[in-house]
């Protein structure tokens, strides 16, 4: 297959392009600069996309022998994700950008461009694992086996056409020690980079800072359930649904106990805030499904709110139709559910769906 | 890749000549820093007085007018830097530079790097990549300006200025001329000496070896120099003195002059096959140099409607041709063209092909990229519609 392997500079990515090179495919690597801002080079494990991880990628290319090539994606990215981030936020919800990146850039606009110029397939370092369990064969997405790393939960967004056209060699890798290792032993000079975290385009981790920069200050209240005042803030989008840290409340609660913020509200300016219990759904809606098999009303399932969280036993209740939802019932009570952020269904390893979480009626 | 591949990006640096490489050797077998008082020292001395005499001859200059550097982007660091800085050390009311619009970043990045003592004042150009008169006039005009840089050929589009007339306005304001020449180096008529007073070339474009470079330099023109040390070079430009690449150049530049006049046309030739059937393949491509704009002949700039700039040169490259987009950003990234910018060329949802020839080019190459050029275009042009 001729495969156009993204190469971000990190090891991951690396190891991914050299495993497709030596399966015998026909790869290309391509290191997408997304950042309008980029900066020279890496500071610790934040940020991403510097020219020196342009660099980075470009010498594991030449370790493995293929052609290497910077693109500009960083029209696309600020379009469709950080504006996307932004706007978000600024409606109250809690948005997760690299399943947007996936879903719009490294899985969209880079596949189109791939398949125009020729390419049967995208490669990336993700954790999981593509198989043929799907109606009739057709492709499946799996959680790696490296559990602690498993990515299929910001890759179901995909949907089925993306999967049939990607190749994620780490899929099983069980270790990313192992994966390190073989960095070292290929020698592509990345082995020992830190692994990036947080959202690649805030480089100094400070979210908050960020928004207040982009949507500015819009000060207001933070209430209770019942409306009563409990103290204000700066800006709707410096709190997420489930937080309990920073909230700057004047007094503490009649019965001692922490708040969380149940709900943000931008167009009233409000942060409401609760005890935990009121934090509790076992109940979820989501708009925006896709899916990768025929699903039907009482099938059971896991669902995954989180990118590090547990998958929870389930069941479909109500498939979307017309202005109806995704509605999913839950075993067990979950907290924090933020709208905008990702669901995604399982049956036992096989990714079911993803859908986006919607705000409680 | 076993096969041969077309090469056409001799603007961005071209082989290395075999009278090149072999002074080269000859020279390093030569130990001795040229400026040491003993007889290994002299011996050095000799070889690097050798090339001096040969670059001095061919370029109708005297030897003192020669500062050797490490490349082009040095020589223009040093012409307009240097220049600037001693000009308003002499006197505080030159405090401006003005420097062609469609100029190499290593010129018009040296005269913003100089802000905030010194301004940097761009002299747009016109459709046709001449310096506007006009605009020069106005730029001069409060006789702030100490220097004026405006390279002889774009080394984008190929695109040649007249500069005696530039240069004559410049000095009635009391303005240094510099021109960035490097493009220019077998392909075109260099300015007679006392044209300019300062004009910088580079031995990487002309087939000497990356890393040696020349300012020619009116010793009359005070410069501030730019690397300060042991004082080699009239103290404008310290560091050991680099007898063998001296040499290299020296003998590249002998060549390179000596054929200019046969290469020209050769590649004159070549180029005009190149645009033939590049028009038969795309009639909608626009060539950024019309006909009858003054230029060297040996630079073939294009732009190609709605195909996409990072496919184009994939694909090409694909298919073993050699050749250049805009230009690449430090970290290999296709950015738009500030010389077709200054040329108010509106090359937006166009792909820009720059195809430059030399002395290793052959109707073989031509043939290459008009044999892959179709295929090129269609796929390009695919990409591009998706983003459109």
């Amino acid at each position: 297959m001729k495969v156009l392997a993204a190469m971000s500079g990190g090891v991951d990515s690396a190891v991914a392009a050299a495993r497709a090179a030596e399966a015998g495919h026909e790869v290309v690597g391509v290191h997408m600069a997304l950042s309008k801002d980029r900066s020279q080079t890496r500071v610790g494990s934040r940020g991403c996309c510097t020219v020196e991880d342009a660099s980075d990628a470009r010498v594991a290319a030449e370790r493995i022998g293929i052609p290497y090539y910077v693109w500009d994606l960083s029209d696309d990215f600020h379009d469709l994700v950080v504006e996307d981030f932004l706007s978000e936020y600024a409606a109250g919800r809690t948005p997760n950008p690299c399943v947007r990146c996936n879903e719009r850039i490294k899985f969209a606009s880079l596949l189109e461009r791939a398949k125009a110029l020729g390419f049967d397939a995208v490669c990336t370092g993700h954790y999981a694992s593509i198989r043929a369990e799907g109606p009739g064969g057709a492709p499946s997405l799996h959680r790696s086996r490296n559990s602690a790393k498993d990515q299929s939960y910001v890759l179901a967004v995909m949907g089925p056409e993306a999967i049939g056209s990607s190749l994620f060699p780490l899929g099983d890798m069980a270790d990313k020690q192992a994966v390190r290792a073989e960095a070292r032993s290929r020698r592509l000079g990345v082995s020992t980079k830190p692994d990036s975290y947080d959202i690649c385009f805030i480089a100094d981790g400070d979210t908050r800072g960020f928004l207040e920069r982009s949507l500015g200050e819009a000060p207001g209240e933070i209430v209770d359930a019942d409306g009563a005042v409990l103290g204000t803030h700066r800006g709707t989008h410096g709190y997420t649904i489930g937080q309990r840290k920073g909230l700057g409340l004047h007094h503490p609660a009649a019965d001692g106990r922490p708040r969380y913020v149940l709900d943000v509200r931008p167009a009233s300016r409000q942060v409401v805030v609760g005890a935990a219990e009121l934090l509790s759904t076992s109940r979820l809606l989501a708009r925006d499904l896709v899916v990768f098999e025929p699903l039907s009303a009482g099938r059971r399932i896991t669902a995954q709110i989180r990118a590090h969280g547990e998958a929870i036993p389930g069941r479909i209740e109500q498939l979307p139709a017309g202005e109806e939802l995704l509605e999913v019932s839950l075993e067990q009570s979950v907290r924090g559910v933020a709208p905008g952020q990702t669901l995604v269904l399982y049956d036992g390893d096989r990714v079911l769906a993803a859908a986006t979480l919607e705000r409680r009626a | 890749m076993s096969a041969r591949r077309a090469y056409l990006d001799h603007a961005a640096t071209t082989a290395l000549r075999p009278a090149a490489r072999e002074a080269f050797l000859a020279a390093s077998d030569v130990v001795g820093n040229p400026t040491s008082v003993h007889g290994s020292g002299r011996r050095a001395r000799a070889v690097l007085d050798e090339a001096l005499e040969s670059i001095a001859a061919d370029l109708g200059v005297k030897r003192s007018w020669l500062i050797l550097t490490s490349g082009g982007t040095e020589a223009d660091n040093l012409a307009v830097r240097g220049a600037a800085l001693a000009a308003h050390a002499a006197d505080p009311a030159r405090w401006a530079v003005a420097v062609c619009a469609s100029d190499h970043a290593a010129v018009r990045e040296t005269a913003r790097s100089l802000a905030p003592r010194i301004e940097a004042r761009e002299l747009p150009v016109t459709g046709r990549g001449a310096v506007d008169p006009d605009a020069l006039g106005g730029a001069l005009a409060d006789g702030a300006v100490s220097v004026v840089s405006v390279a002889l050929v774009n080394n984008e589009t190929g695109i040649l200025q007249d500069l005696a007339p530039i240069a004559a306005t410049a000095r009635a304001h009391g303005a240094v001329v510099h021109t960035d020449a490097v493009q220019a180096v077998g392909h075109a008529a260099l300015p007679a000496p006392g044209t300019v007073d300062l004009m910088s070339l580079s031995g990487h474009k002309i087939g000497a070896p990356v890393g040696v470079g020349v300012l020619v330099a009116d010793p009359a023109v005070p410069l501030a120099p730019q690397s300060t040390g042991g004082g080699q070079q009239r103290g404008v430009r310290s560091g050991t003195l680099d007898a063998a690449h001296a040499a290299s150049l020296a003998a590249a530049l002998h060549e390179v002059l000596a054929e200019a006049e046969a290469e020209s046309a050769r590649l004159r030739d070549l180029a005009a096959r190149l645009r033939e059937g590049i028009a038969r393949i795309d009639p909608s491509v626009r060539f950024t140099a019309p006909e009858d704009v003054p230029q060297t002949g040996h630079i073939v700039h294009a732009t190609f409607p709605g195909a996409d700039q990072d496919a184009l040169l994939f694909l090409l490259d694909e298919r073993g041709v050699d050749s250049s987009g805009g230009s690449a950003c430090s970290a290999g990234v296709q950015r738009g063209s500030h010389v077709l910018e200054a040329m108010g060329v509106d090359a937006r949802g166009h792909a820009m092909l720059r195809l430059s020839l030399g002395w290793t080019s052959t109707a073989e190459d031509v043939g290459a990229v008009l044999a892959a050029l179709p295929e090129a275009l269609q796929r390009a042009r695919a990409v591009g519609s998706l983003f459109a």
